[in-house]
């Protein structure tokens, strides 16, 4: 039996309610991500909120993206966080103050832009066409290794300078050379 | 309203501003690159928005989105071992004790 196009009560179609649900919890959660006093539990909100994103992302219609966000945030950058989170940590730092002294006039600063940001990408004609494409895999595939090989090429020689320089700097410093 | 392109960028621009706070406002170094990620994955939305949206853009939004998800890989690692290397002289996290540059 195929599922209807439109939820049967409400008459609102599913992709309209998993977008409200999947932008409410981004929303939610990356408020949690700022605003929560324990840093650990901020870590896990940012999962949330990066579960959430790659949600929107199948629903805007690029199923590789939401699968890389997964992988690559969820699995390995969160990961990396909560790592450097439990290493910095002591006992007493949850107890003491989250916010620095400038918070007040940063959260109307953010207020401001997300106004200014909200007007202009609303009162601005995109061209954009009223139903999503859906970029398929192989065609995401086929620009990833055509046109964009060698950008592809310099990001995987960044990565590793990155591994480099990560470990460079975070190890230890030798005794006698310091 | 998931068939417009305006809700997603309006959405992207919610987040973006959520990590702007939380960049300006938060002591913990850790918590600001954080907020750095949401403001990564803000962009990154709305260039996959944009690509599902603009029929002359089409598969080269997903690629842009996945080089900047490298790029932000590269960044999350480099900051934090940064945060560590600092927080090994300083012994805390808090970007308001680091004034060793003010005395």
């Amino acid at each position: 039996m195929p599922i209807p196009e439109t939820v049967p009560i409400l008459g609102i179609k599913w992709d309209d309610i998993l977008f409200g649900f999947f932008g409410l919890v981004l929303i939610v959660s990356g408020l949690l991500v700022v605003t929560m006093r324990d840093i650990i539990r901020c870590g896990l909100a940012m999962i949330v909120c990066f579960g959430a994103l790659a949600g929107i992302y199948v629903i805007v219609g690029a199923p590789l993206v939401a699968a890389a966000q997964v992988i690559v945030y969820i699995g390995a950058i969160s990961v990396l966080i909560l790592f450097a989170i439990m290493l910095t940590e002591n006992k007493a730092a949850p107890a003491r103050l989250v916010f620095q002294t400038q918070a007040v006039p940063a959260a109307i600063a953010a207020v401001v832009l997300a106004i200014i940001l909200v007007l202009t990408v609303s009162s601005t004609d995109w061209g954009a066409v009223a139903e999503r494409i859906r970029n398929s895999t192989e065609k995401v595939a086929l620009a990833l290794f055509g046109p964009y090989v060698l950008p592809f090429e310099i990001v995987s020689v960044l990565l590793l300078a990155a591994v480099v320089g990560g470990v460079f700097l975070a190890k230890k410093e030798d005794e006698d050379r310091s | 309203m998931s068939d417009s392109l305006t809700s997603y960028l309006i959405l992207s621009a919610i987040l973006f501003a959520i990590g702007t706070f939380g960049f300006l406002a938060r002591r913990n170094a850790i918590s600001m690159l954080m907020s750095i990620e949401l403001m990564l994955n803000a962009v990154n939305l709305s260039i996959v928005a944009f690509g599902a949206f603009i029929p002359s853009l089409g598969a080269n939004a997903s690629v842009i989105a996945l080089i900047v998800m490298a790029v932000a890989a590269g960044e999350a690692t480099v900051g934090l071992a940064i945060v560590l290397a600092i927080y090994r002289n300083r012994k805390t996290p808090l970007v308001d004790e680091y004034d060793a540059m003010r005395q």
